[in-house]
């Protein structure tokens, strides 16, 4: 069925695909800390996001960085897009962090 | 039941293959905030219906090579649901 204008990236039910990959993979040390944090934002005690909220701000990446990202780079991506929504944190503060740390990176203190 | 046909920009959570799509309810799964909502901060009540829906593959697929019996489900919230 043609797909309708307004279907996001990720409804791609029925739509042509490759093989499944079986292979088993470990995650990487990265992937495990974005998976904790969302548990940890949407936990009972802080509600700082839903899993709800998430989903959407993946499906606002748009249908080019929806197939670029990884599955985990893709919720770094929606969670940092949530918390700025939501005031939890600003976009100038995710800005200046993120500067700060690739300084480190580039100066081999991480 | 059939599902809506519909396409709201919005989140949802009800996949394009099943819109407009005829099934019959397998068992309702319970009550639950509205995902819908709360895609985008709300608190998503009072908790909506959502229904396990069973689809037979020849209403889902028209090329479909399988048996007619094959089927697959699908969960879908009560507000997308009409009579058949």
């Amino acid at each position: 069925m043609a797909q309708h204008p307004s279907q996001s990236p990720h409804d791609t039910g029925g739509q042509p695909a490759g093989p499944v990959e079986r292979t088993e993979h470990d995650y990487l040390l990265w992937e495990k800390r974005v998976d904790a944090l969302l548990v940890l934002l949407s936990h009972d005690d802080k509600r700082h996001m839903t899993v709800d909220e998430l989903r959407r701000n993946i499906e606002g990446l748009g249908s080019a960085a929806y197939q670029t990202l990884s599955y985990y780079e893709r919720w770094m991506h929606a969670i940092a897009q949530t918390l700025i929504q939501r005031g939890v944190i600003s976009v100038d503060e995710l800005g200046r962090k993120i500067a700060d740390v690739e300084h480190r990176a580039a100066h081999g203190e991480l | 039941m059939k599902v809506r046909y519909a396409h709201p920009p919005g989140h949802v959570r009800t996949p394009a293959y099943v819109k407009g799509r005829q099934g019959v309810v397998e068992r309702l799964c319970g009550t639950y905030p509205n995902p819908e909502e709360r895609a985008y901060g709300r608190s998503g009540l009072p908790a909506q219906p959502l229904y396990r829906v069973r689809f037979r593959q020849t209403e889902l697929w028209p090329n479909y090579r399988g048996s007619i019996s094959d089927t697959v489900d699908v969960e879908i919230f009560h507000h997308w649901l009409e009579p058949a």
